[in-house]
């Protein structure tokens, strides 16, 4: 049977992961993400899975990159400051194609900036806060509802395209609490990383598939391999070779890019007849749906799009709204990160303004009521 | 118990396809560690697809690629970190992690406490050559005071780390010295730190005569071998309970066991919290 709860974004997060099958959880305390590696100090004992305080977050990455290579689902959470720390990691894991979900509570930085306080300034690092060229996953939830939902679906996207997925929400969402209902076990899709069935001496796990996701063996289990963070070839050893690296690189990118229609989430509201589109994200979302009801009922057409997954960016459909509406409103707290990724879809087909706050408070409804005011 | 027909056993370890001539240079200890490990692993009967080999930058982080186990070539210092969490997903496999004295002490040194801390059932083999290699002979945590390095052109001016003496002191259940001269011992020791549960550690002197070895004059890897034959002494059993010794160059480098106790590992206690944690 469902259950309805009571929870804050940070005990959706550890019901969303238990969900989809969370075996390995390492962390490092940090505000305001503790909530989480508090409770499944709790609940993964009990069910004898392992959870295991690190030294630091570097450790706490590849930790969870050590038990996801042993076939563990694994995941740690952290704030800004950590989130710094486990960059290098997470390039390793893309590079590694291993399935791994960060989270990351946003606090306002840079530096220890201010840990208590809700900030949506890691959206560019999530992106490319690790060196060289890579693709990457980032979900952004705008409830609680959402974090329980986009935590399963962080999991799914990890182990099915074989990527770190990071999961982007902020202190609000962390703290904030709202009606959920937790799904029970079998009603909801959860994805397993696909394993190899052939023998192993014709394994090779970096192999250009035609599904662009090689199955991946856990290690101990009769399949003999290597991983590495050098360029490797399809069996995972180091290469320098022009042949075998730009083929592998082509398909990283081609495992997402070919595969936008699953991983870009995004809702759309009123978007129809709207002269004025708002596009936002995380809890800024809220209050823009706030915005845009109570502009309806002034008579205004102001649609929303939701963004729910961030990166890869959907710019696709932001173009397709900026061929249509006359002003696109970017409300987020950080000095204008996003905002860059809308002009850049847009293409200057219409005028594009940013709400942007940095004083560690969220935006507010009447901010952007007021801003569509042009 | 181990002596007869190595070549043929050392070779069924090893990866066939494509990888040799190995990246090492001539005369490196590598090499020789690597068989050790491998006569090691031969000695206590372990299946290789049950073996797992990590590593992290340097030298010998290229170890894993040689050899036939489930390898894992990892970031610069966090081999320990990769190794924790693959163990605790596998406790059945044995986890075997190389590094190197800068990989495992300098950018890794946080990692390398904590696992012996966490007493956490890995066995490391670091492998002390006193430079960094890969980047062409900088000076190491294990740069003796005074020698020279490329990143010390008038001599080092901080005092080494005595790497063992740390993994005691962290609480490690195992910790054994030993150079690549004195390679049967070598060997036993590894076999004996591979069939402890918690955190054992064998620490290998070995020799970088391209970069340490050149820079400071100390002749060809055979002279390099020939002072670890010189240079070193059998650890005395009556020192083995004092503390951490001060002298932090002294001018024989002690090889033997410096610890072997029965604490619980790592996975030991975590059952009895998972007991624990039902109960309630």
């Amino acid at each position: 049977m469902p259950e309805v709860k009571f929870l804050s974004g940070n005990e959706a997060c550890v019901e969303g992961a238990l969900i989809a099958g969370l075996g390995f959880y390492a962390g490092y305390p940090i505000t305001p993400s503790t909530e989480i590696a508090e409770i499944l100090s709790e609940r993964l004992p009990k069910e004898g899975r392992f959870f295991i305080q690190m030294e630091d977050e570097i450790a706490s990455m590849a930790a969870i990159i050590g038990a996801s290579i042993g076939g563990k689902k694994a995941m740690t959470a952290t704030s800004g400051p950590g989130f710094s720390l486990m960059q290098e990691n997470i390039g390793y894991a893309v590079e590694a194609e291993i399935p791994c979900v960060v989270v990351n509570v946003q606090r306002a930085g840079p530096s220890t900036g201010a840990p208590t306080s809700p900030a949506q300034g890691d959206m560019m690092q999530a992106r490319w806060g690790t060196h060289g060229d890579h693709p990457i996953i980032a979900l952004c939830p705008s409830s609680i509802a959402e974090t329980l939902e986009l935590t399963i679906r962080a999991f799914n996207f990890s182990e099915k395209y074989r990527i770190p997925v990071i999961l982007l929400m902020d202190e609000v969402i962390g703290h904030m609490r709202e009606r959920v209902v937790v799904p029970s076990p079998g009603d909801i899709k959860v994805i397993d990383r696909l394993k190899p069935t052939c023998p192993p001496n014709e394994y090779f796990p970096y192999e250009n598939v035609e599904s662009l996701v090689p199955p991946l063996a856990a290690f101990g289990e009769g399949y003999r391999f290597h991983i590495t963070g050098l360029f490797h070839d399809i069996s995972g050893f180091p290469t320098m070779r022009a042949d075998e690296i730009v083929p592998w690189f082509n398909r990283l990118f081609k495992k997402i890019d070919d595969n936008l229609d699953d991983i870009l989430l995004y809702d759309m509201r009123d978007m129809e007849d709207a002269e004025i589109a708002v596009i936002s994200f995380g809890i800024s979302a809220r209050s823009s749906l706030a915005a845009q009801k109570q502009a309806r009922q002034m008579g205004k057409k102001v649609g929303l799009m939701k963004l729910k997954t961030i990166w890869p960016f959907p710019e696709k459909a932001v173009q397709e709204i900026a061929s249509r509406v006359k002003l696109i409103l970017v409300p987020e707290m950080n000095h204008g990160q996003m905002i860059l990724e809308v002009q850049r879809a847009s293409g200057g087909k219409c005028v594009i303004k940013g709400i942007n706050k940095l004083d560690c408070d969220i935006i507010y409804p009447h901010e952007i009521i007021e801003a569509m005011e042009v | 118990m181990i002596k007869n027909k190595m070549p043929l056993h050392v070779h069924s370890y090893l990866r066939g396809n494509k990888k040799f001539p190995s990246v090492w240079c001539p005369g490196c200890g590598l090499g020789t560690i690597l068989g050790a490990i491998i006569r090691g692993v031969r000695a206590l009967g372990l299946d290789k697809s049950n073996v797992a080999m990590v590593s992290g930058i340097g030298c010998s982080g290229r170890m894993p690629v040689y050899v036939d186990f489930c390898t894992l070539h990892t970031t610069h210092g966090r081999a320990l970190a990769f190794a924790t969490g693959l163990k605790l997903a596998k406790p059945g496999m044995k986890v075997i992690v190389v590094m190197g004295d800068g990989d495992a002490i300098a950018i890794g040194g946080n990692h390398f406490i904590h696992s012996a801390r966490r007493n956490i059932d890995l066995t490391a083999i670091v492998v002390n050559n006193r430079i960094y290699g890969m980047t062409g002979g900088q000076a190491s945590p294990t740069t003796p005071s005074g020698d020279l390095a490329t990143t010390a052109p008038f001599g080092n001016v901080d005092q080494p780390f005595d790497i063992s003496r740390l993994a005691v002191d962290a609480g490690a259940s195992f910790v054994a010295r030993s150079t690549v001269f004195h390679v049967l011992e070598m060997e036993r020791f590894i076999a004996r730190a591979l069939s402890k549960k918690g955190f054992s550690m064998v620490e290998v002197f070995s020799q970088c005569a391209t970069y340490y070895g050149r820079l400071n004059k100390k002749g060809s890897a055979v002279d390099m071998l020939k002072w670890m034959k010189e240079n070193t002494t059998v650890i005395k059993p009556e020192d083995l309970n004092q503390a951490c010794a001060v002298d932090m160059a002294p001018k024989k480098v002690e090889r033997g066991i410096l610890v072997e106790r029965d604490s619980p590992g790592f996975l030991e206690e975590y059952a009895k919290i998972v007991e624990r944690a039902k109960a309630i």
